[in-house]
């Protein structure tokens, strides 16, 4: 179990996201979270990595409870998870290359010149071309910021991956390639992935299991099949709907992922 | 980690035991360049636990290193979990060619200067097309009043003019001290005391107050023009305007521009009173010259042209500064990062700006004889 979470609260305000959340991801499993918008799916992503502090409740990563914990430990923890954020979140100033050495810098006794190796490394194993690795985000298109998000989230060689959306805006081809590159590295890098999403298709084609939000905690989890059987209006329409059968039928046909 | 180098049936034999990745990186590095020279060796990875990108990388550099010197590196019994990541670095590997530069050479330098030549005659022209939007939609605006944003121009004077007279007056009034009290140490020796009247009046009335307001307004104004309109430039909101029919020239920039070049000269003229008030305190204080003495002193003594000399600039200097400002805020792109370039950008030109134009107007004003 590498992440562990029970009863979890997040207010803001009077309005309340979670209530009594609980949720566990095993070690090298693909888990999707799904729900409508405003079920504070990006909001859980924040409060397992540590952006936002639960409100009650527990997490625990890698087996290590989070809240109250000291600052260093953190910070060990966090080498071993990576975060790509919906439009990458590439620093601005830097090019390409250099937002991917960004976390190796941390890697005492790195001399410079492996350190520009091994972030070439991790661009080319995202799918960009090099000549990319010097150009800045601005020049990039949101597709390329996405992939480029992701090599500087797996610079560290992290055991866990938090996606959030990451085929939201990418057109249908740019999707399933997104799609394609993910179920390769995670055969590859042995990732777990917390995968936060509304593409259906991307369900299909990573998901070993989903949790779908809703009223302020997890619904149901298990697998895609198990989520056809859910008697919940939401989940019904979500995983029944024109998308959801469509997402089915491709997702089938295509040869399956893991 | 721990990396055996041995020999087995006369072949040197390497065996890498323990986990390989980028913590072991430089130590697994230094035994690497241990292997002695032969022409073929093994490199047993069967009790290899635990193998990241970064370790794989090596082990695959190590091994090319080791073939251009002339050794033949086999990888042997690669354990299952390692072998997908293997493939996929080795896949990469031939990818990652380092880029290079281009040399610089004497041509491409020159086409830099030509470049930048290019670009600063276009931004000049640039700041004239801006000028010429603004006078075009202040004529239709007269012509047919109904479509002027009369609400945003009031907004623009509070924000613009209202808001700044605090600190325009305190500058001023600081301005005023100073220039008292050096006036004061400088005429003492020659017992020519209450020519510090005049020295502060004329300097405070012809360049320093308009000069001074003019800057503090361009670092203020022009900045905030930027990011208002960059602001929405960024978001779209002016290709909305457009698409809807609303001119952004007209609801945008118009009231801007106008909103400076009402509340400039009434900012330099709070400038004026407030410059020297302070000097007259600081002359009271510190020269013994009393209010009335330096009021008298004041009419008397000082043209009423002078005046007119500082103010006539406020307009021109409120222009420039609501091009520049206005302008740099269309350039903004799509990125947050060019947002805060151009605000820079437009704080550093139009201050710049308006001290070119004041150094202009000096020459203009020795020329007529004013």
């Amino acid at each position: 179990m590498v992440i562990r979470i029970r009863g979890l609260e997040s207010r803001f305000g009077p309005h309340r996201v979670h209530e009594g959340l609980d949720l566990d991801m095993r070690r090298g499993e693909v888990l999707g979270v799904v729900g409508g918008s405003g079920t504070g799916k990006s909001v859980l992503l924040r409060s397992i990595v540590g952006l936002r502090r639960p409100d009650a409740g527990r997490i625990a990563v890698f087996g290590e409870e989070m809240t109250g914990i000291n600052e260093d430990r953190r910070a060990a923890l966090a080498a071993r998870w990576g975060v790509m954020f919906q439009d990458g979140a590439l620093f601005s100033s830097l090019t390409l290359r250099e937002n991917v050495e960004v976390p190796l810098r941390g890697v005492a006794g790195l001399d410079p010149d492996t350190r520009r190796a091994l972030a070439e490394l991790k661009i080319a194993m995202v799918g960009l071309p090099l000549d990319a690795a010097e150009t800045y985000p601005a020049e990039l298109s949101g597709g390329m910021r996405k992939r480029a998000g992701l090599a500087r989230a797996l610079a560290l060689d992290p055991e866990i991956v938090f996606l959030d959306e990451p085929t939201a805006g990418l057109d249908p081809i740019g999707a399933a390639a997104f799609d394609r590159l993910m179920r390769d590295l995670v055969q590859a890098l042995g990732l777990s992935v917390f995968l936060v999403t509304h593409d259906l298709d991307t369900l299909y084609a990573l998901c070993d299991r989903v949790a779908v939000l809703a009223e302020r905690r997890v619904l149901a989890t298990g697998t895609l099949d198990e989520m056809l059987a859910v008697e919940h209006p939401w989940v019904r329409d979500y995983f029944h709907g024109p998308r959801g059968r469509a997402a089915r039928r491709s997702g089938q046909a295509a040869p399956q992922g893991r | 980690m721990s990396i055996k180098i041995g020999t087995t049936a006369g072949r040197p034999e390497i065996e890498i035991s323990g986990s390989l990745g980028l913590p072991e990186l430089e130590q697994a590095r230094r035994r690497f360049a241990q292997i002695p020279f032969t022409p073929q060796a093994t490199l047993d990875l069967s009790a290899l636990q635990r193998l990241d990108s970064a370790g794989a990388w090596l082990l695959l550099t190590e091994q090319a290193r080791l073939r251009q010197e002339g050794t033949d590196l086999t990888l042997s019994s690669v354990p299952p979990h390692a072998l997908p990541l293997v493939e996929v670095v080795r896949a990469n590997l031939a990818r990652a060619e380092p880029a290079t530069q281009p040399p610089l050479t004497v041509t491409a330098l020159l086409d830099r200067l030509g470049r930048k030549v290019a670009g600063g005659a276009a931004f000049l022209r640039d700041l004239l097309g801006y000028l010429g939007i603004f006078t075009a939609r202040l004529l239709g605006a007269l012509r047919r009043p109904r479509g002027f944003h009369l609400t945003s121009l009031v907004h623009h004077c509070e924000e613009v003019g209202l808001r700044a007279v605090p600190i325009v007056a305190l500058m001023a009034f600081l301005i005023g001290v100073v220039l008292a009290f050096q006036g004061a140490t400088q005429l003492r020796p020659f017992g020519a005391e209450i020519f510090v009247v005049e020295l502060i009046a004329i300097s405070i009335l012809r360049e320093l107050g308009i000069l001074l307001t003019a800057i503090i307004v361009a670092g203020r104004t022009a900045s905030a023009f930027t990011a208002a309109i960059g602001s929405m430039k960024m978001r779209e909101e002016i290709d909305a305007m457009q698409t809807l029919r609303i001119d952004p020239a007209n609801a945008l920039i118009l009231p801007r521009i106008l909103a400076l070049v009402i509340t400039l000269p009434i900012l330099g003229l709070v400038a004026d009173l407030s410059g020297l008030l302070g000097g007259a305190l600081m002359s009271w204080a510190e020269l013994g010259i009393s209010p009335a003495m330096f009021r008298t002193r004041l009419i008397e003594g000082v043209e009423p042209i002078h005046v007119v000399v500082g103010l006539v600039k406020a307009p021109v200097f409120a222009l420039i500064i609501g091009i520049v400002g206005c302008r740099a805020g269309m350039q903004v792109g799509n990125s947050a990062e060019s947002l805060g370039r151009m605000t820079s950008s437009a704080v550093v030109t139009a201050i710049f700006a308006v001290i070119v134009i004041d150094a202009l107007f000096s020459i203009l004003f020795a020329q007529v004889g004013l």
